[in-house]
């Protein structure tokens, strides 16, 4: 008989969950998940702290009450150690869970900075909601923060620390934060507003060590310059998780590879979110695995169905210096018109017809995100 | 009016100021908003929004 198992139960897992029931109210399925299997959103994460947020108030409904919504058996606390493709089954600890069609809804592992010094192992990172709570923990007696990476997360972390009043210092390879999704004005509008309210910015530098010191830390960056901290977070990237699906003989590059079916390489496996490289786009935020999650739903309910992503600005939630940033979609060629006033920075990416193919925005200019969004060309049509 | 809030990724919702750039006039009300719409930033469905009382 037809059933259907999920590995995964964070936005991707779940959403897809939901969506499937809007179509198939009856399919057998089952959700397998490392973690406790609680519902939450993860992008709250991130702006969380200066709220007064505990990790229960951001969470929502327990293993047993998701299964209960969405007709499904939740596995919680059980990781899947293995997947066997030919004989389209999974293993968890000793015990062997068949499927007729599998999906691997797995996120992503931060990526672990390379340290010296005896305290690099007390580096955090923030990816799921029992970090979180640790987090908070070990904010209640931390005045100074030292940030490494100044991406997305690094930036939304550092105006959360500095509103819920600590120190922060963030250290970041690039002279820029964001460099990698922002022109030059738009991320210094960014960097400044950080600043205003007491960001400490070492920009252009890494560290290199973190040791214990007689108070807190020393993070050590690769100019000899010590930054002093009580507590040290890392978010200096994201790698799909791929070496469960690699083991199986799973294609995987950067994330397990799919098409627009959601299909991987192997017979009635498919992959969402931000474990997946869906025809070469690893997108790792929610438009695109909400995208993802109502296709694969009407592909496993009987109707193939490709994924389609429009545009899709991403938000950053830096309240200091709001950003709204829509990446230009691989080879297309254009430039920058950058205009900056007492509004923010609008800077747009256009082609020589004058045709908006991307933009950067800061401030209030942010609010025009929508309107900009609908004249930008399809990422995936 | 009321404002709502997008559970996924925290959007606001303002009754009074509508969308005007999603084409949704100021005043619409959360029940006229079309069930198909999504959000803006996350696209999640609007059965998944929660409302803020404010
Ligand atoms: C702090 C922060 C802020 C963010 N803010 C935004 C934002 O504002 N906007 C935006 O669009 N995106 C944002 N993102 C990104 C967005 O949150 C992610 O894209 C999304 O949550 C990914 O969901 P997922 O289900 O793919 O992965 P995850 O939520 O990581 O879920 C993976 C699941 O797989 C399970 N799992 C993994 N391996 C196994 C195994 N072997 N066996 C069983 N279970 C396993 C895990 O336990 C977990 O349940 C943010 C991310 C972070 C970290």
């Amino acid at each position: 008989m037809e059933h259907i198992v999920i590995i995964g139960s964070g936005l991707a897992g779940y959403t897809l969950a939901r969506e499937l029931r809007k179509l198939d109210k009856a399919v057998p399925l089952i959700i397998i998940t490392a973690d406790d299997g609680r519902y939450y959103s993860k992008p709250l994460l991130s702006n969380a702290l200066a709220q007064g947020k505990t990790a229960d108030q951001l969470a929502g409904a327990f293993a047993p009450v998701m299964a209960e919504q969405l007709n499904a058996e939740v596995l919680a606390f059980s990781r899947v150690e293995e997947i066997d493709p030919v004989a389209r089954s999974v293993r968890v600890a000793q015990r062997v869970i068949a499927y007729s069609k599998l999906v691997l809804a797995l996120g992503a592992d931060p990526v672990r900075p390379q340290l010296a010094g005896n305290a690099a192992d007390s580096v955090l990172s923030v990816n799921d909601l029992m970090d979180y709570a640790r987090f908070r923990e070990r904010m209640a007696g931390a005045r100074r923060v030292t940030i490494l990476g100044g991406g997305l997360i690094g930036c939304e972390f550092a105006n959360d620390l500095s509103h819920a009043g600590h120190q922060v210092d963030i250290v970041h390879p690039a002279l820029h934060p964001l460099d990698r999704l922002l022109p030059e004005a738009a991320a210094q509008d960014l960097q400044r507003g950080l600043a205003g309210v007491g960001v400490t910015w070492h920009l252009g530098h890494t560290a290199t060590a973190v040791n214990h010191a007689a108070a807190g830390y020393a993070v050590t960056l690769d100019d000899g310059v010590i930054i002093a901290a009580d507590a040290v977070l890392a978010a200096i990237g994201l790698r799909p998780r791929v070496t469960l699906a690699q083991a199986a003989g799973i294609r995987a590059a950067r994330g397990i590879q799919v098409n627009r079916l959601l299909e991987t390489s192997a017979a009635g496996v498919y992959a969402l979110g931000d474990c997946a490289e869906v025809a070469g786009h690893v997108l790792p935020y929610v438009m695109p695995l909400m995208a993802q999650a109502r296709a694969l739903a009407a592909t496993l309910a009987g109707t193939p169905t490709e994924v389609v992503y429009p545009a899709m600005p991403v938000m950053v939630k830096t309240p200091a210096c709001p950003v709204a940033v829509a990446t230009v979609a691989e080879g297309l060629a254009g430039s920058w018109q950058v205009a900056c006033g007492e509004e923010g920075v609008c800077a747009l990416y256009q082609d020589d017809q004058q045709g908006l193919l991307g933009f950067a925005l800061t401030g209030k200019q942010a609010g025009q995100r929508q309107a900009l969004a609908k004249r930008l060309p399809a990422l995936m049509p | 009016m009321k404002v709502w809030t997008c559970v996924v990724c925290g959007f606001i919702y303002d009754e009074a100021a509508g969308l005007p750039e999603e084409g949704i006039a100021p005043g619409t009300r959360w029940q006229d908003i079309p069930e198909g719409w999504a959000c803006p930033d996350c696209g999640v469905a609007k059965a998944d929004f929660e409302m803020v009382a404010v």
